[in-house]
């Protein structure tokens, strides 16, 4: 008993430590804002964006459908299939799209960022960076950070659209629901708001995404295994605030 | 002139730099010598500002460096250029790119300039269509010359090189000798030299520096430092453990 709540003493100690840092790094990637390298963000941007659009396809085109294919059963017992395109429109847009998007950018660009840059890190490069007078946050972080911010809510409302659409498919293929039927629900039941408050939700998983992953990348620890460790510890950490993150402003927005 | 006066580094119990004094007139080439992990790169990580001491305090000509922010210390750091031991090219640009990346940063000049100053450089340090190629696909002694045309790219008036010939073949070690005096020759920089490589130091160094635990055993011009009676510099010297005064080995 006594050893589970030093483990639950030290996992919060480290969360609320993991947030110091962070909110240090936020800090300070806001002071070099203004000397953002317009090149360096739009490759990232790409790099994020485009190459996404694939693997956040493909999770939401799936989760979409297989969430009808478990709903629609019960409400077709209750006569209430006409409430499936809302449902899954409110679903989509409030949690399942940003929060699976976060999840797969975190797994996909947020590891890739930390390996990258812990390999900068291990090679003395974010040294050589600073002996050139380059600031490393300015140069690494910024870009990261503004295309994280900017691409996460385009790709949480890209994936919105294919996960309403993954349900769609399964409702009128094989439920045998009407065009019209789920395409009504979808415009009587949804509201702006439901759509633009999943946006912000993306927009600060992004901003974590890229804080996160940039953080343990520039304090990974030397060799190739320090490099592992610190993408590991990136995705698992974005993940856990990610989550915590989508209550705590599901509480506020709605 | 750079000046180190009274400077401790210490992690937890374990001392580094042990309240060391150290000054490097302007456009000499000095040489720290020493043990592996007796301290020497971490002289270089002080002076560019990589790494704040513990106590002591550094003068830059005549600025405490160690009262600077970031943003004034950047404005040190242009003034200078660093060799890293592992080269530090960036991997993810071509050697024209590492060459060019400060003068990108810090200048206004054209790319037609820009591809200009490269190509220089690179021929000085004897380089030429080399451009386009990756790090990656570098040898060691290309990547350490890189390294170099890059430091000096914004003509830096102080170079700092981290054992530049660490890991060379003999001829090679022997070309970087060469690039470090004909460049202090050519830029008129001041020169700091870390190695453990005696042939490089005294070919290269105006003076030299010996470090041992932390502390400067011996810091003396190359003639004084050669005949020194200093059994364990001799020892450093010679290679040798079995030194004896009167310059006799067992």
């Amino acid at each position: 008993m006594l050893g589970m709540l030093e483990h639950v003493g030290a996992f919060t100690l480290h969360i609320f430590e993991k947030v110091g840092v962070l909110a240090l790094l936020f800090l300070q990637t806001v002071r070099q804002l203004p000397k953002i390298q317009r090149r360096l963000t739009i490759a990232q941007m790409a790099h994020l964006g485009v190459n996404s659009l694939p693997i956040v396809s493909l999770t939401l085109l799936f989760a979409g459908m297989v969430m009808t294919l478990q709903i629609v059963d019960i409400l077709l017992r209750y006569g209430a299939q006409s409430t499936l395109g809302g449902i899954m429109s409110i679903a989509m847009g409030r949690e399942l799209g940003p929060i699976l998007t976060g999840v797969v950018v975190a797994g996909r660009v947020g590891a890739a960022m930390t390996a990258e840059i812990g390999t900068m890190k291990v090679t003395e490069q974010i040294d050589a960076l600073r002996c050139m007078a380059v600031n490393p946050v300015a140069y690494l972080v910024v870009p990261r950070f503004v295309a994280c911010v900017c691409m996460v809510p385009l790709l949480a409302f890209y994936g919105y659209i294919i996960g309403t659409a993954g349900g769609y498919a399964v409702a009128t293929l094989s439920a045998g629901l009407t065009h019209f039927t789920y395409m009504n629900s979808i415009e009587m039941f949804t509201d702006v708001s439901d759509v633009v408050y999943g946006l912000i939700k993306a927009m600060f998983f992004g901003g974590i995404i890229a804080l996160v992953a940039c953080h343990e990348g520039m304090n990974a620890k030397s060799g190739a295994e320090g490099v592992g460790q610190a993408t590991t510890r990136s995705v698992v950490t974005s993940i856990i605030f990610i989550f915590i993150c989508n209550y705590l402003l599901s509480l506020i927005l709605y | 002139m750079i000046s180190l006066q009274d400077i401790t580094v210490a992690y937890g119990s374990r001392v580094i730099l042990n309240h060391i004094n150290l000054d490097i007139h302007t456009g000499e080439t000095l040489a720290i010598l020493g043990a592996s992990g007796s301290g020497k790169s971490t002289i270089l990580r002080l002076i560019i500002g990589l790494q704040k001491p513990t106590s002591g305090k550094i003068f830059v000509d005549g600025q405490d460096i160690l009262a600077l922010d970031e943003d004034q210390m950047d404005q040190v750091r242009l003034h200078m250029g660093m060799v890293f031991q592992y080269s530090a090219l960036f991997d993810s640009m071509s050697v024209g790119e590492n060459v060019a990346f400060g003068l990108r940063q810090h200048t206004k000049k054209s790319e037609e300039e820009i591809r200009e100053i490269v190509h220089n450089k690179l021929h000085l340090v004897g380089l030429d269509n080399v451009e386009a190629m990756m790090p990656n696909n570098l040898s060691g002694g290309m990547k350490k010359r890189v390294s170099l045309a890059r430091a000096i790219a914004l003509e830096p008036q102080v170079i700092l090189y981290d054992e530049p010939t660490a890991g060379l073949d003999p001829l090679r070690s022997m070309d970087i000798n060469h690039l470090i005096v004909n460049t202090q020759r050519q830029l008129h920089t001041t020169s700091v030299v870390v190695t453990h490589d005696m042939e490089s130091a005294f070919y290269v160094a105006d003076r030299l520096a010996y470090l041992e635990e932390g502390e400067f055993r011996l810091i003396a011009d190359k003639e004084t430092f050669r005949s020194t009676t200093d059994a364990q510099v001799q020892r450093f010297i010679h290679g040798s453990t079995d030194w004896q005064e009167g310059g006799n080995t067992t």
